[in-house]
């Protein structure tokens, strides 16, 4: 009997595949498709303190194997999201990540207090890929010391057990060095990778396509930046857990990741395409695991990292 | 804010016919159950450049029209005008080929319990699904004019029988090779206030929608219209397809035409919002 369970800290779940932030609405768009409690866990989108209407369009451009976005984190404000969203995901059964996001550390605290109070959550994802207003829109992911603020103020906040998942970004010097900063500041996991600063000009205007001038590059074309992150990052801290992402759209995908450090992971814009690709590559994935002589997806997590005398 | 679709099913549709017509390609696929639950205005969401296409999003069209013979025999037509990589995909494949589609998506054009009169007015390809509403208008006892309008005489859409299911129609060109020379927008006021028009049903370019708004603001008619925003899913995950919406009660908001439209009420967009957010929108900062 194949063992697909995963954990992430003290979080545990049936098999590794999530939906990404951002990339499953409020859950119910998907829920007309398959049912949302076959997943490991439905991740929410990153929500903030107050309603946010988002950045104007035009949001997207399709780039080759990918896509760029600029939405600016849309959302209705963690009072009404706990109060419509949350209680609508608990009754479809479903395991719920949800992620949050601040433009301050004091974001972060009043959100993780609003947080602890909360039942029917299985771990909190802190997006700390978002611009510090108080540092000069800095993103805070992309500091040592800003990244290890933020998750302190989670950790203190919180209280009990809730997992906490670090969101980190990919645009920096070294990513396995604010990991460390991160765990030590009380993150029990960590989810990599959000996406990659990009920008698309439109050549007929000759400006920038997106509104928003920058986006975020998703899909295919970041799924070796994934691995290697993930690989990095696992080989400085063998005993974290890693919600793996970027760019993942079959089984083989999601094997990849793992084999490269990942105790589970999520599907983002493939799910643009494919409503149903999370099912898809759930079944895929544990036909890959089995299909190379796994017992347990857990046998699986980090394989990439043997020395070459196992080979 | 509403849902997603209820009927909307995702499947492996075949082409069942393929054809070129003027600039466009009216396509038919074979849909089964589908066709009897898709309305006028409602669009249909079609996967591109099969399984290894570096083309990861998906690509919405309007639905032109739905023949429902059942599980079997449902057919879902559209009219593609090949612009991009996506679409020129499409309209390359042949007859016995299987495309992922999901449909049908978005609101439908409402139609009122009156017998009224309406115009309807597309420019290019738009036209495709005003054939449909315009059929389910006249079962209902409405007299329905339209008005079509496009650069050049090509990108007319007018097939004979969707012709024949229209009072009056009039062409508008840019170019003058067929019709009126000049804009939709020219020949707008005459028609409405000659045949009293009550609705004006449209659907095409941003551009044009905003200025048939005006005049049927202007003249105080009802204006729904069928906008047409860049998508990534076309299911309302992705939150790209937004556009400044003012609710009943007065709050605008960023709103998903995939899924509060692509049908919605003229009067209450927020027009010209085109790489801003309006001032007042909800959650703005």
């Amino acid at each position: 009997m194949f063992n697909f369970k995963t954990n992430l800290g003290e979080a545990q779940f049936d098999n590794p595949i999530f939906t990404a932030s951002g990339c499953a609405g409020s859950g119910r768009e998907l829920s007309q498709f398959f049912e949302l409690s076959e997943l490991g866990a439905v991740v929410t989108k990153s929500i903030m303190l107050k309603p946010r209407s988002g950045r104007a369009t035009p949001r997207m451009a399709e780039t080759p194997s990918g896509m760029l976005n600029s939405i600016g984190l849309q959302g209705p404000g963690i009072d009404l999201f706990l109060e419509k969203d949350i209680p609508w995901l608990r009754d479809q059964g479903a395991n719920i990540v949800v992620s949050i996001a601040g433009e301050s550390v004091e974001d972060y605290a009043v959100l993780a207090r609003k947080m602890r109070a909360v039942s029917g959550i299985s771990a909190l994802e802190v997006n700390i890929s978002c611009p510090n207003v108080e540092n000069r829109g800095q993103v805070f992911a992309c500091h040592p010391q800003t990244a290890r603020a933020a998750i302190e103020a989670v950790r203190r906040n919180i209280g009990g057990e809730l997992p906490i998942i670090a969101k980190l970004t990919p645009d920096v010097t070294s990513i396995a060095a604010i990991a460390e900063e991160v765990v030590a500041a009380g993150a029990d996991a960590l989810a990599l990778i959000n996406t990659v600063l990009g920008m698309v000009i439109d050549t007929n205007t000759m400006r920038p396509k997106l509104a928003g001038k920058t986006g975020g590059l998703s899909g295919p074309a970041i799924r070796p930046i994934a691995v290697r992150a993930i690989y990095q990052v696992h080989e400085a801290m063998p005993h974290v857990k890693i919600l793996g992402m970027g760019g993942v759209a079959s089984g083989r995908d999601a094997f990849e990741l793992i084999l490269a450090g990942a105790s589970a992971v999520s599907i983002g814009t493939a799910t643009f395409g494919d409503p149903s690709a999370v099912i898809r590559i759930k079944n895929e994935l544990q036909a890959e695991l089995i299909a190379h002589g796994f017992d347990s997806l857990r046998e699986a997590v980090g394989y990439a990292h043997r020395s070459e005398g196992n080979l | 804010m509403m849902g997603i679709n209820k009927n909307a099913t995702q499947m492996m549709a075949e082409i069942v016919s393929n054809k070129r017509v003027g600039a466009y390609n009216h396509i038919v696929f074979a849909v089964g159950d589908i066709a009897s639950h898709a309305k006028p205005g409602n669009f249909v969401a079609i996967a591109v450049g099969g399984p290894n296409s570096a083309m990861v999003l998906r690509r919405a069209f309007a639905i032109y029209r739905t023949f429902d013979k059942g599980s079997n025999g449902g057919l879902l037509e559209i009219v593609v005008a090949p612009h991009g990589a996506g679409s020129t995909w499409l309209t390359n494949q042949l007859p016995g080929f299987k495309v992922d589609l999901i449909a049908p998506l978005g609101t439908a054009f409402g139609i009122p319990t009156e017998p009224v009169r309406a115009l309807l007015v597309g420019g290019g390809y738009g036209s495709a699904p005003l054939f449909g509403l315009s059929e389910v208008l006249k079962n209902r006892g409405c007299r329905v004019d339209m008005v079509l309008g496009a650069s050049t005489a090509m990108k007319i859409y007018a097939p004979l029988d969707g012709k024949r299911s229209v009072n009056s129609l009039t062409t508008v060109t840019e170019d003058g090779t067929t019709g009126i020379t000049g804009k939709v927008t020219d020949v707008l006021a005459d028609i409405i206030e000659t045949n009293q028009i009550d609705i004006i049903y449209s659907c095409g370019p941003m551009g044009m929608l905003e200025a048939i708004n005006v005049i049927a603001e202007r003249l105080g008619v009802v204006h729904q219209c069928a906008i047409e925003e860049a998508m990534a899913c076309g299911i309302g995950v992705c939150m790209t397809c937004v556009l400044p919406i003012r609710g009943e009660d007065g709050v605008v908001r960023m709103l998903r035409s995939c899924i509060d439209g692509p049908v919605v009420d003229g009067d209450s967009v927020i027009w010209g919002a085109k790489r801003v957010i309006p001032e007042g929108t909800w959650g703005a900062h």
